[in-house]
């Protein structure tokens, strides 16, 4: 991945604001002065936020539209600790792995521009364990209500819609978190065995998968808020 | 130049940035402890947006980059506004519809709909 760059004075960016924008676009050139494995990356995030909302709207509509009960999640999702139980825990604690696995790969992002291979791998694989960790925790909540006859076309606590979103929110988000965790272990591996050592030592690669984990983060900010404390 | 160096940054930025996360995450945790209505949820949204602002900005990097890449990956979803804002409506009239038929009359037999 060759950059540009190399030569600062052929590369002087054109100005910022709405002026920068029109000659960004408007020229036969590259239009955003990132590497282009970031841009993909940007892009593609772009598609998904598309995809995930869809589901959150389909989930607003349907939940707007039963006449039945909506389940109250505060107490399907509660859990029973020293026989008190508190509700929503478990997906608190679902929150609170994610957002620490966030800042672990920031900081991986970060040692990865320093050059300093051992750390942004070593923070990659915890990043990928919390993952691993947070996926654990989903498949026991789903296990906790498909015994508890939740299924994606009926659901014995009230509205059946709770079901399918539920299952197709979640199982979606899970999927992602899934891909993450094989996507951060491949890359670890790669920036632990040097290779990008022989490519220049461009630790590009690390913020992009990191752009990738945030989003998965930032997808469940909005599913926390509006699937479960909504 | 932070183009040409990558997203290199002081790594206090983001323990502020991780500390605040874990805060908000523990707000918005704390609002399921409070009645329904109005407060809980704006709450809820205040919460949301914040982290949300604080992911994208602080660690994707969004706040250092150029208008250009900015607009075109925020903008779009503006859109997906109107997407929520036609099937508010429309949810709204199915459950009308459905409160109509499904259960007992609303208004008396003989009477115009």
């Amino acid at each position: 991945m060759a950059q540009e760059g190399m030569n600062p004075a052929a590369d002087a960016l054109p100005p910022e604001g709405w002026r920068g924008i029109v000659d960004d676009w408007a020229t036969d050139k590259q239009a955003f002065h990132v590497p282009w494995g970031k841009a993909m990356m940007w892009i593609f995030l772009l598609s998904d936020t598309f995809i995930f909302t869809t589901f959150l709207t389909g989930y607003m509509n349907v939940r707007m539209s039963t006449a039945v009960e909506w389940p109250n999640p505060s107490e399907v999702f509660a859990l029973s600790i020293f026989g008190q139980p508190i509700p929503l825990i478990l997906i608190a604690i679902m929150t609170f792995v994610l957002i620490t696995s966030s800042g672990t790969m920031a900081l991986a992002v970060n040692y990865g521009y320093r050059r300093d291979r051992y750390r942004a791998a070593a923070l990659m694989f915890v990043t990928a364990a919390f993952g691993a960790i947070f996926v654990g925790m989903q498949a026991f909540e789903w296990t906790k209500l498909i015994e508890e006859g939740v299924r994606p076309w009926a659901n014995p606590m009230g509205a059946s819609q709770f079901g399918a979103s539920f299952f197709k929110i979640t199982g979606f988000h899970g999927l992602h978190v899934s891909a993450g965790v094989v996507y951060l272990a491949v890359g670890a591996l790669k920036v632990l065995r040097g290779d990008y050592e022989r490519r220049g030592g461009n630790y590009e690669i690390v913020e992009i998968t990191g752009l990738y984990w945030h989003f998965v983060d930032l997808v469940w900010v909005f599913i926390f808020a509006f699937f479960y404390l909504w | 130049m932070a183009q040409a160096e990558g997203q290199q940054h002081p790594l206090s930025i983001y323990f502020w940035i991780w500390g605040l996360l874990f805060l908000f995450s523990a707000f918005s945790y704390g609002t399921d402890f409070l009645p329904d209505g109005l407060v809980r949820t704006s709450l809820i949204v205040l919460f949301m947006v914040l982290k949300a602002g604080f992911i994208v900005a602080i660690f994707m990097h969004m706040a250092w980059e150029r208008l250009a890449l900015i607009w075109a990956i925020l903008g779009p979803p503006l859109l997906l506004l109107f997407l929520i804002g036609i099937l508010a409506w429309e949810g709204d009239y199915t459950v009308l519809t459905r409160l109509d038929f499904f259960s007992e009359p609303l208004a008396p037999a003989g009477l115009e709909h």
